[in-house]
């Protein structure tokens, strides 16, 4: 195996370390905060492995909508619930062998069902030249899934009026008749 | 360049610690974190059949995957700030009854 051969397997166990470590530490931070940066960390890293699989138009909607817009969100209800401040429940002993346990069976389960039923595919991944540009991307998805597309927009509205619509404040709503009321602050009672 | 096995157990290896992190966390902030990083590792499967096959359709799966994980969040998050209003914790523990 020459230099040249290696570097691929280099920057895939760096990236495939890293995202394991990140999702590992995700789960085992007390903090909600520093568990939605740990899972930011995980998102990018993954997007840079997509990298590496010859899409770089959804490893960049991977960084722009999962690390962006979904984290940001999140981190925005932790501080509006004040989820720093929480006591983190410590589980109990059991529950974490068990968890431990179960996860372990799941995951040697996934790898044991691919290798009997795909053998291993050793084949490598080989990009053809412009495959996975936003080019060939939005011609795809404009031509062949456009019906599809059109109905993620009915998808992202109900979406919109159904989280507006939970997290109205009925009572106060029908009492004052106002339109618009403002978000309470919940934590600082 | 690298074989297409890697990957996919990297995957697994991901989606299982989303199914302990569900399992384990009482917070269901980060129980919600861990369905996030299984729909992840879901997409790099996507991903890497895609780029096994060579074909794009994987990709734009993977795309209204992130689409529909977006309106997802969206509305769990909302769902979560309710139960708050009502209960005064985000504990899963708490979470035992359907009304209010």
């Amino acid at each position: 195996m020459t230099f040249e051969t290696t570097i691929p397997y280099l920057v895939f166990g760096v990236l495939a370390l890293v995202a394991v470590a990140s999702a590992v530490a995700m789960l085992i931070s007390k903090d909600a905060v520093n568990s939605a940066l740990f899972l930011v960390l995980n998102f990018a890293t993954v997007g840079v492995i997509y990298l590496t699989l010859g899409a770089p138009f959804i490893a960049l909607s991977q960084i722009a909508v999962y690390a962006g817009a979904i984290m940001v969100l999140f981190l925005f209800v932790i501080m509006l619930l004040g989820g720093e401040k929480f006591k983190p429940a410590i589980p109990r002993r059991s529950h974490i062998i068990f968890a431990g346990v179960l996860g372990a069976v799941f995951l040697l389960e996934l790898i044991l069902a691919y290798f009997v039923r795909y053998g291993n595919m050793t084949v490598p991944a080989v990009q053809a030249p412009g495959y996975g540009s936003p080019t060939a991307l939005g011609m795809e998805l404009f031509s062949k899934y456009a019906l599809p597309f059109e109905l993620t927009s009915l998808i992202l509205l109900s979406a919109l009026i159904g989280a507006i619509i939970l997290t109205r404040d009925s009572k106060k709503e029908i009492s004052s008749g106002e339109t618009e009321s403002p978000v309470e602050d919940e934590n600082a009672s | 360049m690298v074989p297409v096995d890697y990957y996919l157990i990297l995957s697994a290896i991901i989606f299982s610690l989303g199914v302990i992190g569900v399992l384990l966390r009482s917070n269901a902030l980060v129980v919600f974190m861990s369905l996030e990083l299984m729909l992840n590792a879901a997409n790099l499967v996507l991903i890497t059949y895609a780029a096994y096959y060579r074909v794009l359709s994987g990709q734009l799966i993977v795309f209204f995957v992130m689409i529909v994980a977006a309106a997802e969040v969206a509305v769990g998050l909302a769902l979560l700030v309710a139960i708050f209003r009502a209960k005064k914790s985000v504990d899963v523990d708490q979470m035992s009854s359907l009304k209010g």
